[in-house]
């Protein structure tokens, strides 16, 4: 196969591994890239949700200003849609003949890895927004005045799944297939 | 695991959680307490009491009112609380709020025996009872005879039965045999509760190890102070004390040879967290003791409410709340029997 001589594989794994399609790799990565950061989204939403409901019974005027943590949470889900389907317009299809060349893979390489970099940045984001928001309804509650300086640290947190967003646009920038002529 | 509970513990517990934090904002401050200590009859307390959250509880009372009736109704509120977040809880949150009720069970056992042995009647004894710690047979405590009787009619259904493989004999109940039998079931109990925490793990074990450590040490110096005197033996006073805690085992050792206060003082001092409560108190003088205790109880309880996402703050709510009560008995008592000057003897301010 051409694959060996261009790519000089040796192990046995290797060799498996670079005669995975690249669009397995492609797929799997925008997968990864919606499903596990609507995970993160999830996750942050019932944990900041739960808290300020139960606060709120005691401070109803907590409820309107507190939505901004999950709405922070939600934004996570946004990025990871957003990302999917820019992952998504980057699929070409190539000739079987150069499924396999190296600019093919890494093609497949670049889909997956923007996809796993964007996928778990904004499952840790949710994940920190929801935390933060949980204590921030329940400080709010007891002190209206703690309110905007927490919300600090949420903005400081969110951007964490700013940074993956950025990266991962950065990594499908370079998911280049081979152009269809020989 | 330590330090990811933030991850989970919202799922079964996080509405909970929050209203107990919320709860927590409705306890009485100083300001509140200050308003009330300068009350002069009990229909003031009656009215400052309606601007905070006992208002519902007592507005329907009639005019001459009694201080039992104030701590009753109060204690009413509590209770309705507590049922509250029990029926909403999983597990084992729910039994964490269920070894919180054993500890009044344990007293409540104890009052209808001692009752009973002073011949007094079953139904006045059930109405002082406390109400979070009643279960269903609790009337038929007043047949038995001895403790053997105690536990086989009555106290194998009930949840205390483990706590009782210490202390069935088959002597008659008098006095002293029933001290030793409330301080026997207390000491199972904390041990028990002591190990639930401990299998929970993570922030909740830490937090309520500490707060059932001092309990436990506290309950030592007090079951010490208090038999000093009385023919307990050193053999029986030491298989009292309960197995953890900061004093166990080496303070335990010394307290269980103690033969008066001043000895109690020079053990506790040791230890640098009992230092301070004992550095506040005269030479020779015990009474303000227990107000020490409750103060520093108080500070602990507080303190448990900073961190998030543990079982803790659930405790702590109920004790910060019996300690409100029993501030509102003091105070309704003092105003009552018109000793005005006495009442910040006995009251200690939670915020």
């Amino acid at each position: 196969m051409s694959t060996m001589a261009v790519v000089g594989a040796s192990s046995s794994w290797s060799r498996a591994m670079i005669q995975i399609s690249p669009y397995t790799f492609s797929a799997v990565g925008i997968a990864i890239a919606i499903g596990v950061s609507v995970l993160g989204a999830a996750w942050g939403i019932y944990i900041t949700g739960s808290s300020l409901i139960g606060a709120a019974i005691k401070a109803p005027r907590i409820t309107s200003k507190n939505l901004i943590s999950v709405i922070f949470c939600e934004a996570v889900a946004i990025y990871g849609v957003i990302v999917a389907i820019i992952l998504q317009t980057k699929l070409e299809s190539v000739p079987t003949s150069k499924i396999y060349a190296a600019e093919s893979l890494r093609a497949g390489y670049a889909i997956f890895a923007s996809g796993i970099i964007v996928g778990f940045a904004n499952l840790v984001c949710g994940l920190c927004v929801g935390i933060i928001g949980s204590s921030c309804a329940l400080s709010d509650a007891q002190n209206s005045t703690l309110f905007v300086k927490i919300l600090v640290i949420e903005i400081f947190g969110s951007a964490l799944g700013l940074f993956g967003v950025i990266v991962g646009i950065i990594m499908s920038a370079q998911a280049t297939w081979p152009s269809k002529t020989a | 695991m330590y330090g990811f509970e933030a991850l989970t513990f919202n799922i079964h517990s996080g509405y909970l959680e929050a209203i107990v934090r919320g709860h927590r904002s409705g306890l009485l401050t100083a300001a509140d307490y200050n308003n009330l200590c300068q009350c002069e009859t009990l229909d003031d307390i009656k009215m400052h009491l309606s601007a905070t959250e006992y208002g519902p509880y007592l507005q329907n009372e009639p005019s001459p009112l009694h201080t039992t009736t104030i701590v009753e109704k109060c204690t009413v509120k509590l209770v309705d609380e507590f049922n509250h977040m029990l029926c909403q809880a999983t597990e084992p949150l729910s039994t964490f709020l269920e070894y919180i009720r054993y500890g009044h069970m344990i007293d409540n056992v104890v009052l209808i025996v001692t009752g009973t042995l002073h011949e007094r009647d079953v139904q006045e004894l059930l109405e002082k009872c406390h109400p979070l710690g009643m279960f269903d047979s609790i009337a038929s405590l007043a047949v038995a005879q001895n403790m053997r009787e105690l536990y086989r009619l009555v106290l194998v259904d009930t949840p205390l039965a483990p706590y009782f493989s210490e202390c069935i004999t088959s002597e008659d109940l008098d006095d002293m045999n029933i001290e030793i039998m409330r301080n026997t079931l207390y000491k199972a109990y904390l041990e028990d509760f002591y190990r639930f925490c401990q299998k929970l793990g993570g922030a909740t074990a830490e937090i309520m190890s500490d707060l059932l450590s001092f309990e436990a040490d506290r309950r030592a110096v007090n079951i010490t102070i208090n038999s000093i005197g009385t023919e307990l033996t050193r053999d029986d006073r030491r298989k009292l004390y309960s197995n953890f805690g900061l004093l166990y085992p080496y303070g335990h050792e010394e307290l269980a040879i103690c033969e008066d206060i001043d000895q109690v003082r020079g053990v506790m001092e040791k230890y640098p967290p009992y230092q301070s409560i004992f550095s506040k108190l005269a030479y020779g003088e015990s009474q303000m003791l227990d107000k020490a205790f409750y103060e520093e109880e108080v500070k602990r309880l507080c303190l448990s409410f900073e961190q998030q996402f543990h079982y803790g703050v659930f405790f702590s709510y109920i004790r910060l709340r019996e300690q409100e009560i029993r501030n509102l008995m003091w105070i309704s008592e003092c105003v009552s029997q018109n000793q005005k000057t006495r009442v910040h003897d006995s009251v200690v301010f939670i915020f």
